[in-house]
């Protein structure tokens, strides 16, 4: 058994839904996410289109992450899931370096490396990952890759000789994603095809986190929390981003992509 | 936002999105880097002074090379574990190794060179002060096995080339980074090395010999050389990869990162080049040390940009 993901983006119309059902499922932390779904703008008012991409771990076959781990903290599991054990990690970010699809996320309550594991807890119990419960126009297809049978496998098949056919992203770093597109194109999945300009996000401008795990958690903490706990407030958000009309804002700016 | 902005038409834009990583691997990583290139710099080019001259020529290399390789070890150590974001669990490494990492393999490595050399330091320092510590125990001990040191300085210099250069293979193994390639950063590790273990002996050179001098500012000078024609080479003509390309594009562009570099390139590579040819000629003390601090915090720079700008493009 091969698990493997297909999103069909012809389908998908951006609601987020998946990407909120991953966050409750998940317990995912504010600033961190194992799945989002990015909006895309392409072309000039009045002939523009939005496309929408959601993305997540790739669960490559030969993956940069599990290889770079100093302790197998990455790891497959039987069914191809690459699966990481936050008890074992070191948090030092050598997965997150390496992940070319910028999937890993250091947690900011753990303070150890995470990522979307195609809900592997809800699979051992014979459930979907919650992603694929939550969209509603069915554009997440999860199943076994290995049997010609499954749904993933015929939708493969359907697509692969019309249209954009099915896709992976950045096919060139032989990582062999388990992660497919349908109707996906150079915009949407090639992250130099598009610009991130200043000032142009929908909700605010936000572009780069400020911190790589819990701001918080000081040089001095990161020996003395895992004696004697956690002392600051976890609740907290700030400092987390860089917040827009904020006396501490500091521009990042992404030049020419 | 300026509204009068114009969108090519072609152009596809990002209008939502989280907030991305930005640098993840920061001056901990750089300073990591350039100590630990200093701790091996000087046992290679100690050992090739010592290969090439006699003892009493650089009467204090024997205790003065472990010593300044043990504390630049020791900096490297301690910021790859102040660097971790849980540093208690590095003994994970020893316990769970994933050998197909070369955080592993190099840590196992820096591990066991790191003891070699505090062994060595100790033999050095005890043999070259005779005076401390005379009825101490455990210093009578240490000058009982004097003969060691010369018997482990072999393994120990056979040790140091990868131990150099295993960073850049974590570096490789980085693959979103494309701008870092295993040749390349390899050879730029051991230049590095050289560079800088050259300029430390430099520093405390000031007794010894005129030829083996000449033979520190030869290595600096051709160290220094190549590693600017490599840089040259990325900077200018990386053609085949996008994202090397757009990496690069953030230090072409302008700004803080092209600052940053230039002015590594110029104290760190310029500068020394053209002191250390002078003095192959007319021995100059006091501008070569002068040379071995801009090598110093020119290859610090270097590092540092070289470390950061592939982090600044967007991977998703």
């Amino acid at each position: 058994m091969k698990l493997g993901f297909l999103v069909d983006l012809n389908l998908c119309m951006g609601c987020k839904a998946c990407e909120v059902a991953c966050k409750v499922e998940n317990e995912v932390p504010l600033s961190s996410w194992r799945l989002r779904v990015k909006y895309i703008d392409i072309g000039s008012f009045p002939n523009t289109t939005r496309e929408f991409t959601p993305l997540r771990c790739n669960h490559c076959e030969s993956a940069p992450c599990e290889r770079i781990c100093p302790v197998s903290a990455l790891h497959y599991l039987e069914n191809g899931i690459v699966n990481v054990d936050n008890s074992r990690c070191i948090g030092c970010a050598g997965c997150m370096m390496a992940c070319p699809y910028g999937a890993i996320y250091m947690d900011p309550e753990t303070n150890t490396a995470d990522k979307c594991t195609y809900c592997a807890h809800r699979i051992e119990g014979g459930l979907m990952p919650a992603c694929v419960v939550a969209c509603p126009v069915e554009a997440n297809i999860f199943g076994d890759i290995e049997d010609e049978t499954s749904h993933i496998s015929r939708y493969i098949m359907e697509h692969q000789s019309f249209g954009g056919g099915v896709q992976v992203r950045k096919p060139e770093k032989h990582t062999s994603p388990k992660h497919f597109y349908v109707g996906g194109g150079n915009d949407s999945l090639n992250p130099l095809a598009h610009e991130r300009i200043e000032g142009y996000g929908l909700f605010n401008n936000i572009t780069h986190l400020k911190e790589i795990g819990d701001p918080h958690h000081s040089v001095l903490d990161r020996f003395l929390t895992p004696i004697f706990g956690a002392h600051h407030d976890h609740d907290k958000n700030e400092g987390f981003i860089d917040m827009p009309n904020s006396d501490k804002h500091e521009s990042h700016e992404e030049g020419g992509h | 936002m300026d509204h009068g902005t114009v969108i090519e038409a072609t152009k596809a834009v990002v209008t939502l999105d989280v907030a991305l990583p930005g640098i993840i691997w920061g001056w901990m990583i750089t300073l990591n880097m350039w100590a630990k290139s200093i701790g091996t710099g000087v046992i290679l080019v100690g050992a090739y002074l010592l290969y090439r001259h006699k003892k009493e020529d650089m009467p204090n290399l024997r205790w003065l090379m472990p010593l300044i390789s043990f504390v630049a070890l020791n900096v490297f150590l301690l910021f790859t574990l102040l660097d971790l974001h849980q540093p208690l669990r590095m003994v994970n490494i020893f316990l769970h190794p994933h050998w197909t990492s070369a955080i592993t393999v190099g840590a196992w490595m820096a591990s066991l060179f790191t003891g070699l050399i505090t062994i060595m330091a100790l033999i050095g320092f005890f043999d070259e002060f005779s005076d401390v510590r005379k009825n101490c125990a455990v210093a009578k001990g240490i000058r009982g096995i004097s003969g060691f040191y010369e018997k482990v300085f072999p393994f120990v210099v056979l040790l140091a080339f990868p131990v150099t250069m295993y960073t850049a293979i974590i570096m490789a193994e980085a693959s979103a980074r494309e701008l870092w390639a295993a040749p390349a950063e390899s050879i730029q590790m051991i230049l590095a090395a050289l560079m800088v273990g050259s300029a430390s002996l430099i520093l405390i050179a000031d007794k010894w010999s005129e030829a083996a001098r000449k033979d520190l500012a030869i290595i600096l000078a051709f160290s220094v050389l190549f590693s600017f024609i490599m840089y040259m080479a990325e900077y200018f003509f990386s053609f085949k990869a996008s994202e090397v390309e757009a990496t690069l594009e953030y230090v072409h562009s302008g700004g803080e990162y092209f600052t940053q570099f230039w002015t590594a390139m110029v104290l760190g590579y310029i500068i020394p080049f053209f002191i250390a040819m002078g003095s192959m000629k007319v021995d100059n003390r006091v501008l070569m040390k002068f040379a071995a601090l801009t090598t110093l915090i020119g290859l610090y720079l270097a590092k540092s940009t070289w470390l950061e700008i592939p982090q600044m493009l967007p991977l998703s």
